[in-house]
């Protein structure tokens, strides 16, 4: 390409100035660009109503290209599902007797800790939905893992309110704006999910990496007890989740826990279910500093 | 006689114009579109779509130098800031950086092939796409670095297509003169 010439200015007053003046506006706006940066990696809640207004106004586009992505990813699994059905049909026949004896067995556990809770007077209410909404949008080019939830104020979706599909913990509501909610997906770099081991009490962190992969951190460091193929669901702790749904399963073992991959992948799931903070007090005493809570 | 001759790539001649409103506005129009396309994508679990606003504003800048000002990297960054999920002011600060820097680049290769320009916006990925990734509070990994960065430099001939074929576009006489 050959160059423009532009560059070189003439004898124009005009131009000159004009050429200058855009370096200057570059350079303030690199300038500006670094201090806005800092300003929202410090203070993160700055300048999140901008953010959410913005959202709020890409909405009603979105809608309706997740509700075709989602049903054209319907049709192909079911072309697919054609091509393999023997094959599958007789695999899954195995596979539901298996699981009629387990469900029968868990009907048995439940209902032990029915009795069990009733001797303890402990009530066990099953937490309603605050709403059912499609994940429109996601933050798809950065390395922040947002999804775009299409409920909002308006349906009564607050910050802090844990996400669920049917086959587990999908994020958190981190921003609302009146039709839209932004939620922070499991494997965030800035999401940490209290969690313990299904089958024991071994309690760890889920701490998202930023790459779809999620870090297990074991409370209780010493011999690392974990092995590929666990199960880690929600432990309660905290307040904001409900305890006992799916979160991940151990891929890797590292030296203070393990790597693992999420179960409720994003990509997997067209309607979440949003609800409330499990337990509101405890987030709320989490949130109090120790000082007012000794001055009172 | 044969319609089309009098004209050429851009329309007809006779009695058309180019007009003001769609030259001005076509590149910056793309790029605001390019910025909220990632949104559309399924939420995967990992960032594997290229950062498809900065790539359509490098492909103005290399493809038609002269046309974006320097100073463009910052409405065009503070509008896919609202968008991207990326920490308010990233893409501001990032975009006008490239900006500056092709305009250093442009200062001392004033001629280029299309193999030079790719190589100026693999270099320029290959810096802002870890940076982004850095500012918003990621680890480096190669498992969540690779395929985005792959593709972005990958994909980026396919920009300059495109924008080749909107600077037709908006290069058409679109105006009826008189």
């Amino acid at each position: 390409m050959a160059p423009t010439g532009q560059r070189r200015s003439s004898y124009s007053r005009k131009a000159q100035y004009s050429l200058f003046t855009g370096y200057i506006a570059a350079g303030v706006g690199a300038l500006v660009g670094a201090v806005l940066l800092g300003l929202s990696l410090w203070q993160p809640g700055f300048l999140s109503g901008l953010t959410g207004t913005a959202q709020d106004a890409a909405t009603p586009v979105t809608q309706p290209v997740a509700v075709a992505r989602t049903e054209s990813k319907g049709f192909v699994d079911a072309v697919r599902g054609y091509y393999r059905a023997g094959s599958q049909n007789a695999a899954l026949k195995r596979e539901m007797e298996l699981a009629r004896i387990r469900l029968g067995e868990a009907a048995a556990v439940e209902q032990e800790n029915r009795r069990l809770k009733a001797l303890i007077g402990l009530q066990d209410e099953e937490a309603k939905p605050i709403t059912v909404a499609r994940l429109v949008g996601a933050s798809a080019a950065s390395s922040r893992r947002f999804a775009y939830l299409g409920a909002g104020r308006a349906d009564g979706v607050a910050v802090g309110m844990p996400v669920r599909s049917p086959r587990g913990v999908v994020g958190r509501i981190l921003e609302v704006g009146n039709y839209s909610a932004r939620v922070l997906l499991l494997t965030d770099p800035e999401s940490v999910l209290p969690v313990r081991r299904a089958k024991d009490e071994v309690v760890a962190f889920a701490e998202g990496r930023g790459d779809g992969l999620i870090r297990i951190r074991l409370i209780n460091l010493g011999i690392n007890p974990l092995e590929p193929g666990d199960l880690f669901v929600t432990s309660g702790a905290g307040g904001y989740y409900q305890p006992g749904v799916a979160v991940a399963i151990a891929t890797e073992i590292t030296d203070d826990g393990a790597l693992a991959r999420i179960v409720s992948d994003p990509a997997a799931t067209d309607y979440v279910a949003v609800l409330p903070i499990f337990e509101p007090t405890a987030v709320t005493g989490a949130d109090t500093p120790v000082e007012t809570e000794l001055g009172e | 006689m044969n319609p089309k001759s009098r004209s050429d790539t851009y329309g007809r001649r006779i009695n058309r114009s180019h007009s003001t409103v769609v030259a001005t506005i076509v590149p910056y129009l793309s790029v605001l579109i390019a910025s909220l396309t990632p949104m559309f994508f399924i939420a995967t679990a990992l960032p594997i779509i290229p950062p498809l606003g900065f790539m359509m504003l490098l492909a103005w800048r290399l493809v038609r130098p002269g046309l974006l000002p320097v100073w463009a990297g910052f409405p065009l960054g503070l509008f896919d800031d609202l968008f991207s999920g990326q920490p308010l002011g990233s893409a501001i600060l990032l975009w006008s950086v490239a900006m500056i820097a092709i305009e250093l680049i442009e200062t001392r290769f004033p001629w280029r092939s299309f193999a030079q320009d790719w190589f100026t916006a693999g270099l320029i990925l290959l810096v802002y796409v870890p940076a982004a990734m850095l500012v918003s509070g990621g680890e480096l990994t190669l498992v969540a670095l690779g395929p985005q960065l792959m593709l972005s430099i990958l994909v980026f001939p396919l920009f300059a297509r495109l924008v080749a074929r909107l600077d037709q576009m908006r290069l058409t006489r679109w105006r009826t003169v008189g």
